[in-house]
């Protein structure tokens, strides 16, 4: 099964590499955020009930979330592309297990996800972040976990609806209350109570809280151990389901 | 090499259910070209879509390449070849990454994937095209790279899924050549499905007729041309009057109908009783001007049997 992986890793990875743009353009959005968006959340941070920590070490662990969740929800169109193409159903006759045809696939996107998020951190040092290396580190792990979760689930929702006509909308409806509940741009400490409740059943908004608590370097915090909870639990979920729906006969 | 016992397969759509396979029997022996011959939605695709593990049969059991569909579908992948419709190919890879993932996705080191890639590409004409990207090839290349990905594990049998659609004739030559060489050099055992006549007729040792799910006739090509319709042997004669009479009696002419300046008589091989039915034509005084043996098409088989023609 690992070598599975390894081999479509491997052939996944010299695909992405040969049109590297993509790589960059993915980065795009979370560097405007912290050029144009950043800068108005200096005067925001003395207000009261901002959350511990600087502008800076708030706002980039919710950058970094972001570009978890915006970098890896949408691998779900390259399988429909995969799915037409016939790649995957060539590979379903071989005797390669389905979950290393999956876990190939997550594993390159994975990679993708932790050098996009290590290289958007060390640009938003140049901006005035100041962060512990270690935390810097725990919350890039976070981050990776999300995006073994979220490139699961995609994969599973492309070749379950196996239209991107149909996939799309369905991103648009889970995303954007997924970000809006998640304190990623502002703070849930600014939100009403009923907004509040709302947010903390919202997996997301622990792993944010968690990436935050790690970015202050605030180790013994309970909403890090929290946050790495929900992540870890969002990728194991997000595998299994994958997993089922790869081994689906007619997926 | 493959036995299946009522093969069925049912779909079910929101508003109906479809038998798209009713109870097939099918028997391959090694070394055998068999093909599966139909209209568009007979079922030809289900079929070899069951026996490649790519669809659980609603009903029945098969065994193939010696494992059980069922119990050991690993067992059935490792050794078979499958090349689908569409085949299988993404248009950003090149050729030789495409073969050579797929070997070691079958088990193969890489080292060996890429001396089998190699030799593949050279008696498929693909030689020099290993770092081509594969959206760049021709049709014709990029069909014969999809038969390729089928063979690089060597298979003992090989599923080829309409082989020949899209390609020009003198490709098509190409391929049906290749084919053959795999069964005679390889020693492969092979089951495609087509719905061109020609190709059944020209590739397969055996073919099984399926329509709406069932096998309606199965033999080798020349068996169920003759089995169905005979051979019509036409002769040109002065007197047809007179030579409807002769032959009409004749213990070897099925039956005969009068054409124009002459008749048309059917018998079972058209060879070796048109010398015959000409003697008695001319010891009863009628002249013969000319004599043609037509073979019935592998449609007129088809039409027989189905009141459809393939054409359709």
């Amino acid at each position: 099964m690992l070598r599975d992986a390894m081999i479509i890793f491997r052939y996944q990875l010299r695909l992405l590499l040969r049109e590297p743009v993509w790589i960059i353009i993915t980065m795009i959005q979370p560097l405007l955020y912290l050029a144009l968006f950043a800068p108005l959340l200096e005067p925001i941070a003395k207000t009261q009930g901002f959350p511990p920590g600087d502008a800076w070490q708030v706002f980039v662990p919710g950058l970094l979330i972001q570009l978890g969740i915006f970098g890896s929800m949408f691998v779900g169109f390259g399988i429909i592309a995969e799915v037409r193409w016939g790649t995957i159903e060539r590979m379903r006759v071989t005797p390669a297990s389905r979950l290393g045809l999956l876990l190939g696939r997550v594993l390159r996107d994975t990679l993708v996800l932790l050098l996009q998020a290590a290289l958007l951190t060390v640009i938003a040092v140049a901006f005035g972040l100041r962060v512990p290396l270690a935390g810097a580190l725990v919350a890039v792990a976070i981050v990776g976990l999300l995006g073994v979760a979220l490139s699961s689930l995609s994969y599973a929702a492309g070749l379950w609806l196996k239209s991107e006509d149909a996939l799309a909308p369905l991103l648009n409806m889970v995303s954007v209350p997924v970000l809006l509940l998640s304190g990623i741009l502002l703070p849930m400490e600014f939100a009403p109570p009923w907004l509040r409740h709302l947010a903390s059943a919202n997996p997301f908004s622990h792993v944010v809280d968690g990436s935050r608590a790690a970015f202050r370097g605030d180790y013994g915090a309970s909403s890090l151990t929290i946050g790495l909870c929900a992540a870890a639990g969002l990728a194991v979920v997000g595998l299994l389901i994958a997993k089922r729906t790869f081994e689906r006969e007619s997926a | 090499m493959i036995t299946a016992r009522g093969l069925a397969r049912t779909f079910k759509t929101r508003t109906a259910t479809v038998e798209a396979v009713r109870g097939l029997d099918l028997d391959v022996a090694a070394g055998e070209i068999v093909g599966l011959l139909g209209p568009n939605g007979a079922g030809k695709t289900t079929t070899q879509r069951m026996l490649a593990t790519l669809l659980a049969p609603t009903a029945g059991t098969a065994t193939v390449a010696g494992c059980d569909l069922r119990a050991d579908p690993v067992g059935v992948r490792r050794q078979l070849g499958y090349v689908s419709q569409a085949g299988g190919t993404n248009p950003g890879a090149k050729v030789d990454e495409e073969l050579i993932t797929q070997g070691q996705l079958y088990g193969l080191t890489a080292a060996t994937a890429a001396t089998r890639a190699r030799a593949l590409c050279a008696s498929l004409d693909l030689a020099d095209l290993g770092d081509r990207i594969i959206g760049k090839l021709s049709g014709g290349q990029r069909r014969r790279l999809d038969i390729a990905l089928g063979l690089v594990h060597q298979p003992k049998l090989v599923f080829l899924d309409e082989p020949s659609t899209g390609l020009d004739p003198h490709s098509r030559a190409n391929l049906w050549s290749h084919i053959r060489g795999l069964r005679d050099q390889a020693g492969a055992t092979i089951l495609l499905t087509t719905h061109y006549l020609d190709e059944a007729d020209a590739l397969c040792d055996r073919i099984f007729i399926i329509d709406h799910g069932v096998i309606v006739a199965s033999g080798t090509p020349a068996e169920l041309k003759r089995r169905i319709s005979g051979d019509l042997v036409t002769f040109e004669v002065d007197d047809v009057e007179r030579a409807t009479a002769v032959l009409r009696d004749h213990p070897e002419a099925r039956d005969v109908t009068a054409v124009e300046r002459g008749l048309r008589v059917t018998v079972d091989r058209g060879e070796a009783q048109a010398l015959p039915l000409m003697r008695a034509l001319d010891d009863a005084g009628v002249k013969v001007g000319s004599l043609h043996i037509a073979h019935p098409s592998l449609d007129d088989v088809f039409l027989t049997l189905t009141g459809r023609s393939l054409r359709e």
